[in-house]
């Protein structure tokens, strides 16, 4: 399929089917693997920071901060009291846990190098010499497996001292997680990254002037760091022109829930919603009922709204946002109320307890939505529901709590009527709930 | 009780790679839960010890992360995703199908102490859902069928004195 865009072609996932593919070998003589890199040394930090701003790259993690514009905000000499230069550090952020977001992962199975690439490119940009990977607790295979391509990259020199002779010295480390959602956030993953409790921080001042242990530093995602090199070996306007006019390159887009074809594809952003559905196989079990177009925390569309184009703009046109590039596909035979409550209790599990509003509204939340599966619900709940939104969206040190509310408020916006049957029925008890699987929380009594 | 020369050795690898003492925090906690299989108030004391941390600071981290058990566990940790894409593909049954094979609730331990049954969150391989951890080990798209096989192996293997869980390790090899 051409998907209509005759600039498109794959810019990470070209050969991840491919055997070895994970290889250092197979990088160098595949895909042009650290050509990019010397390419980048030749240039001026300035040049390559400018390179990316012009190819629109924006980051992948879920808020679609420019990339470039991210590098600029570093400090170029930054100095001690004392007047020692202070270090800068480059961090990864590789906590990928954004319910229905899976593409990182295949970044780290199948094309390890790509990565490692793009922050070596990085660091040279941002004059800095030390980068580091914060991998989610749970990847022991992934963790290994980055390691090992780490160092293979030193073994050739790739990483370390005076890299391909040009006096530019990198090193990466990487660090796990423990088993926090939270640190997906990029100052709770400094904190993290610091040996703290993973708490979001207050800001300003930003990671660009106080990050990593106090120094200056930048966060970015690992496909944001593996589309680096595509961009320097190919140019700024090839990745730009595949793209929209504020967007540049393509998508991976991770396609799960009631899907013929799940997985991950790398699309253009000129695709609707339905478009990538069909290229998935279509949807299973059942006729289309509604999507979340990008991780757990982008608002829900209904079937009727997936005509709509899934670059940042288009999304944020309709209400919800590209987020992480996790499109969960529903069919009719989902109750939304119970879907939302399933997410509900991950944010209710997930919310670090700083903030109040996030702490209780979470909380209260999942309380709600469940005390309404359970047949105790009112009409007056549905109101409460989107007051309590209200009080949280906004409100918090960081965008956590405007997660919550995406789903919550989206469901009962959009499909009030699922709500308004099991508050006039008396629950799910009788319409289909699934496997009598205790959804019971502790002590929870509303 | 002092902290193990394991322990030691994996943190004086990497030591040289952070800036600050406190960044070791993490690193060795999970060291610890590895090697215990939880981490105990003892584990903290030795580990805040080492690392010249306060103990109060070592048990606000430690108790902030998931993968940092405060109890004892099971040998095996069987962790179920149940969030949204696995639950759509039937993560539900997965978990009713442990309970009823191991005869636990959940986070419940078996009698013999083999097995912790967790609900877990997103563990990122939502398109091959549902999605379940062994230990150290993932398995994609697992049904019924499937899952009571690992159980099943995983007991003989407990039995046999074999690891369940770490087929991608090294030992002694960090991380």
């Amino acid at each position: 399929m051409m998907y209509n865009n005759e600039h498109y072609e794959p810019v990470i996932t070209p050969n991840v089917d491919k055997t070895d593919c994970h290889t250092l070998d197979f990088y160098i003589q595949h895909e042009d693997g650290y050509k990019a890199l010397a390419k980048a040394l030749a240039m001026n930090p300035d040049a390559v920071v400018d390179e990316v701003k012009k190819s629109n790259l924006r980051g992948r993690g879920g808020a679609g901060f420019p990339t470039g514009m991210k590098w600029s905000f570093m400090p170029k000499d930054p100095k001690n009291a004392d007047g020692t230069p202070k270090p800068k550090y480059l961090v990864c952020n590789a906590d990928e846990g954004e319910p229905g977001t899976f593409k990182d992962r295949l970044i780290f199975t199948k094309t390890p190098h790509r990565m490692i690439e793009g922050m070596i490119i990085a660091g040279h940009a941002i004059a800095s010499n030390k980068g580091f990977i914060y991998i989610r607790g749970e990847w022991f295979k992934e963790t290994r497996l980055m390691q090992k391509a780490i160092d293979d990259a030193y073994a050739k020199g790739f990483l370390g001292k005076n890299i391909l002779g040009t006096g530019f010295n990198y090193d990466l480390v990487i660090y796990k997680g423990a088993g926090a959602y939270i640190c997906g956030e990029e100052t709770a993953l400094l904190n993290s990254l610091e040996g703290k409790r993973g708490e979001p921080r207050l800001k300003p001042p930003f990671p660009a002037m106080v990050g990593a242990f106090g120094m200056p530093s930048c966060v970015n995602n690992v496909e944001t760091f593996a589309a680096v090199p595509y961009i320097i070996n190919k140019g700024w306007e090839k990745y730009a022109k595949m793209g929209t006019e504020r967007s540049g390159g393509t998508r991976l887009i991770g396609v799960s829930g009631h899907i013929n074809k799940p997985g991950v594809y790398e699309l253009p952003m000129n695709l609707s919603i339905n478009d990538i559905i069909e290229i998935a196989g279509g949807v299973k079990g059942g006729t289309l009922k509604a999507v979340i177009p990008g991780g757990a925390s982008a608002p829900m569309l209904k079937a009727s709204e997936c005509g709509c184009l899934t670059d940042y703009d288009s999304l944020a046109k309709a209400g919800t946002m590209a987020g992480s590039g996790g499109l969960i596909v529903m069919n009719d035979t989902v109750s939304i109320p119970e879907a939302t409550y399933t997410l509900l209790k991950f944010y209710e599990h997930e919310s670090c307890g700083q903030c109040s509003q996030c702490r209780e509204g979470s909380h209260w939340l999942a309380r709600m939505f469940k005390r309404i599966l359970d047949g105790g619900g009112t009409q007056d709940d549905l109101d409460y529901i989107a007051k309590i939104c209200g009080n949280m969206a906004g409100q918090t040190i960081c965008a956590f709590a405007d997660a919550v509310t995406g789903p919550a408020l989206s469901s009962v916006r959009k499909f009030r009527h699922e709500f308004e049957e099991l508050i006039l029925k008396g629950g799910l008890t009788g319409i289909g709930r699934q496997e009598a699987v205790s959804h019971k929380m502790e002590g929870a009594h509303v | 009780m002092a902290l193990s020369e394991r322990i030691k050795k994996t943190i004086e690898g990497i030591r040289h790679q952070f800036p600050t003492e406190q960044a070791l925090l993490i690193p060795a906690l999970l060291e610890a839960q590895d090697e215990h299989g939880w981490v105990s108030l003892d584990n903290m004391r030795d580990i805040g010890d080492y690392l010249h941390l306060p103990l109060a600071k070592v048990r606000e981290v430690a108790s902030f992360y998931t993968m940092l058990k405060l109890a004892p566990q099971g040998k095996v940790d069987l962790q179920i995703c149940t969030n949204i894409s696995c639950w759509l593909n039937g993560a539900d049954k997965l978990v009713a199908c442990a309970q009823r094979k191991l005869h636990v609730s959940n986070n419940g331990t078996t009698a013999d102490g083999n097995f912790t049954l967790t609900q877990v969150e997103c563990l990122a391989a939502c398109g091959t859902a549902p999605a379940i951890m062994l230990n150290e080990d993932y398995y994609e798209n697992v049904d019924e069928a499937q899952l009571e096989k690992l159980i099943d192996q995983a007991s003989s293997d407990l039995a046999g004195g074999r690891p369940v869980g770490k087929s991608t390790r090294t030992e002694g090899v960090w991380p």
